[in-house]
């Protein structure tokens, strides 16, 4: 019999990571901005939270108690930090510069990989482990704390209750942008500015503030990801390359959504679900096949677009101005 | 007039966009209660003079008063501010939103759809306008959109109203509810500042215009006390003559012949339903519809570029013999000499490379020639220098990005282009659009010379002054069905727009 009281949960958390990438990239396509640095941005919210973890934990010698509000804030503040930075880049040469959005998205996914490698690699030096990774499990011990009661309730505090504190705002954040984008003046002048900037200009929104902000706000959102793989999906350890193609799969997620966070929420579990349905459904030992249903959630996703664009509904299509850099004397 | 106190004083007026002098040392006052024409060629500097007044631009030099206040408009939010609303050209509206959506973009505070829908109503009933507020734009009609457009700034509390080209797209009856509703707000004490180069509009609608040429302020007057022929001559700055020539046609032989063409789009839907008539040589054949009926299908059809459900095209040879054309590929269609040269909606869409120069453009019609591997490019070159030369296209030079030209100069490129492949047919659509009267004369004057050289001219205008002038049989389209064929001679304006919109009326021939 499949367990589902099993599955359910850790598909969620292997969805959790995407939610995050894909509420930030949602975000960020509103404006125009086709971002596909999240994978780099994702990878740099990670190890700047490590970076801040392990300052942190070797700043109070191994037998002392954590300050759990420190342990918190510290890696926190240092992802965002990182992936806000990441964001403010891709801002500036794509809107301030007007550099080509894919070339510069693909560059900083490379760049912000080689990053965390790159000080990744560092921080295993430094600590001197044998193993090629840093485990920061006292604070990942703050990230993954649930609620204290959740392991009395049986499967519904499995299914529902089990998770850290990342988790539960990943879904909030979903929905809270979603009611923004939906329902709010500033959401409806950003998808203005995603869909026609030079008609968002003449009604007086200024498309410049727009497109860093809401660009700079999925950064952090989508780092967030990055910093919920490290200290609450792997325990608080890293290891170099662990991350994989969680980036990829959040920009799928984008797709697979139409552009609505709100069903970001559940599109997300059921990634998440499909990317560890390999090691629930008995495959034997043949590692070929269990790569064939790593492949399902981007199947999925090409099945969502040829049903998306055979319906032909506007509301689906991506923001009309998606890609394309804005100079208001373009003629 | 002179007790009037202006609502808008532009003084001095100078904007300089690189080395060139868009305004120089304009001078301008706009009144309340009434109705200016802005007139002037292509590039006269009409659109960036309204431009610094909806703060798309900012004036190098000079002092806008509002009311006798001196005020600064460096966005369109300072424009709005100061009740100054303005409908482009091209429609400044997000597809995929609603009406009220968009109506209500850029405007603070809380967003309140419902209000917003009540108070659009109150506008819409004042003047006499419908709109849907909850319609998404993607499914509105141009002439919709537009109202959309000035009902979004009447929203905003604008009483100074500026219409760049408001005409262009809309059919003759909605151009007339769109000037009974700018009369109903000029009654209103609104002023209203509408850019055109249909003479008879000006006419008909403004009580004073302005001029400009070359970025100079030439001069004002009321309308009444002016006409056609003065204005132009003061736009052009030399007399001109205002008569489209029209020589008779000389030994008319069926060059096309279509009988009961059907086409489909891709959606399925029928965009010409059994359309059949002959184009003969040395004639003009004006095509005339609301946009959207299937001139575009029509001329597509012809040149091979769209799959014919049903019916046939022949080419008949100067001998008489007949070549079918459906089934054949636009290629070897081209080399029996039909030319398309359309001009769609986005000028440079189809037929022209934005970001190719001059000679590159030229050569996308003769590349396939030449003996060796390599491209000729010294022909293409010389072709374009006879362009420029022949058609006096203002550019810098032949290796100008053609995305850098002015409207005009990149239609006098194409149609050129055209032209110099000496076609024996010649299909041409909305060559004019958008360009001022001067060039206007110099493409029809070029379609007139191929007419003359025994080409069979298949023309599709929107402006239907134009078609009755210029063309020998107007073929009128309603809904993709042949509403009728009329002469081009003594053809009523009315009848023609009649049969634009129902089929039927009467049918001649």
């Amino acid at each position: 019999m499949f367990d589902f009281v099993s599955f359910i949960p850790r598909a969620i958390v292997q969805g959790i990571p995407l939610l995050f990438g894909s509420t930030g990239e949602t975000l960020t396509e509103k404006s125009g901005n086709l971002n596909l640095g999240i994978p780099g941005i994702m990878y740099v919210g990670g190890i700047c939270g490590v970076i801040g973890a392990f300052l942190y934990e070797h700043s109070v010698p191994a037998p002392g108690a954590l300050n759990p509000f420190l342990a918190v804030c510290i890696p926190l503040l240092s992802s965002l930090l990182g992936s806000l930075l990441m964001g403010l880049l891709y801002c500036f040469l794509t809107v301030t510069l007007r550099a080509n959005q894919n070339v510069t998205g693909l560059a900083m996914t490379t760049f912000g990989v080689g990053f965390g490698n790159f000080f990744g690699g560092s921080l295993i030096k430094l600590s001197g482990a044998d193993v090629p990774s840093i485990a920061l499990s006292r604070t990942s011990a703050f990230f993954s704390a649930s609620l204290p009661f959740s392991g009395k309730l049986g499967w519904f505090g499995k299914i529902f209750l089990s998770y850290g504190f990342l988790a539960y705002t990943a879904v909030i954040l979903a929905f809270v942008c979603a009611y923004i984008l939906r329902r709010t003046r500033i959401g409806l002048q950003l998808r203005a500015v995603g869909e026609n900037p030079n008609t968002a200009d003449a009604a007086g929104i200024n498309v410049t503030k727009y497109k860093y902000v809401a660009t700079c706000a999925g950064s952090m959102i989508a780092g967030l990801g990055g910093l919920y793989y490290v200290m609450d999906y792997a325990c608080g350890v890293w290891s170099n390359n662990g991350f994989g193609d969680r980036g990829w799969l959040a920009i799928a997620l984008v797709i697979f959504t139409v552009w609505r966070p709100n069903i970001g929420v559940f599109a997300s579990f059921l990634f998440g679900g499909l990317y560890i349905l390999h090691m629930f459904i008995p495959s034997g030992m043949n590692l070929a096949v269990k790569e064939l249903y790593k492949m399902l959630p981007y199947v999925i996703t090409i099945l969502v677009l040829v049903i998306v664009s055979m319906q032909k509904k506007r509301e689906n299509d991506p923001p009309a101005s998606l890609g394309l850099s804005y100079f208001r004397e373009e003629r | 007039m002179e007790t009037k106190t202006a609502a808008i004083e532009m003084r001095n007026i100078t904007k300089r966009f690189g080395p060139v002098l868009a305004n120089d040392k304009v001078w301008l006052n706009i009144y309340r209660g009434e109705i200016l024409a802005l007139l002037g060629e292509n590039g006269s500097g009409k659109t960036t003079l309204m431009n610094m007044l909806s703060g798309i631009y900012f004036p190098d030099e000079g002092e806008i008063k509002i009311d006798g206040k001196e005020v600064v408009i460096r966005s369109p939010k300072d424009a709005f501010d100061n009740g100054i609303g303005m409908i482009h050209q091209h429609f400044k509206l997000v597809d995929v939103l609603t009406a009220a959506e968009n109506i209500v973009l850029g405007l603070p505070g809380k967003l309140d759809l419902k209000a917003a829908s009540a108070k659009i109503r109150e506008i819409c009933d004042k003047y006499g306008f419908s709109v849907d507020p909850t319609q998404k734009i993607y499914d509105m009609s141009v002439s919709q959109k537009q109202t959309v457009e000035i009902v979004k700034v009447l929203y905003r509390g604008a009483d100074i109203l500026i219409l760049d080209e408001p005409t262009a797209v809309l059919t003759p009856q909605e151009t007339d509810k769109l000037f009974a509703v700018l009369r109903n707000m000029r009654n209103d004490g609104k002023a209203i500042v509408i850019i055109t180069h249909k003479m008879h509009e000006v006419e008909a609608l403004s009580d004073r215009v302005a001029i400009l040429r070359q970025g100079q302020f030439i001069g004002d007057m009321l309308t009444k006390d002016t006409n056609a022929q003065e204005m132009t001559n003061m736009m052009v700055g030399h007399a001109v003559s205002l008569n489209i020539d029209r020589p008779d046609p000389v030994d008319p032989k069926p060059r096309i012949v279509v009988k009961n063409l059907t086409v489909r789009n891709l959606d399925g839907i029928v965009k010409l339903d059994d359309v059949s008539f002959t184009a003969n040589s040395g004639e003009i054949l004006g095509i005339a519809g609301i946009s959207g009926c299937g001139q575009k299908e029509l001329l597509e059809s012809i040149a091979g570029l769209q799959t014919v459900e049903s019916g046939s095209i022949s080419y008949i040879e100067d001998d008489g013999s007949a070549e079918e054309l459906v089934g054949k590929d636009p290629l070897s269609i081209a080399e029996l000499g039909v030319s398309l040269s359309f001009v769609p909606e986005d000028r440079l869409g189809m037929g022209l490379v934005g970001n190719m120069n001059l000679a590159d453009n030229m050569m996308l019609r003769s590349f396939r020639r030449g003996k060796s591997i390599f491209t000729d490019r010294r022909s293409p070159r010389a072709l374009a220098e006879a362009v420029v030369q022949e058609l006096s296209v203002s550019t810098p030079s032949v290796d100008t990005p053609v995305r850098r030209l002015s409207g005009g100069n990149v239609q006098k490129v194409l149609v050129g282009r055209e032209i110099a492949s000496a076609p024996t047919v010649l299909l041409t659509a909305y060559a004019v659009r958008g360009l001022d009267i001067h060039s206007s004369y110099t493409i029809y004057d070029l379609i007139n010379r191929q007419k003359k050289a025994g080409v069979a001219v298949i023309f599709v205008g929107e402006d239907l002054d134009v078609l009755l002038e210029l063309c020998d049989r107007i073929l009128v389209l309603c809904g993709g069905k042949v509403s009728g064929i009329v002469p081009g001679r003594g053809a009523e304006k009315r009848e023609v727009g009649m049969m634009m919109t129902k089929l039927g009326g009467q049918c001649h021939e």
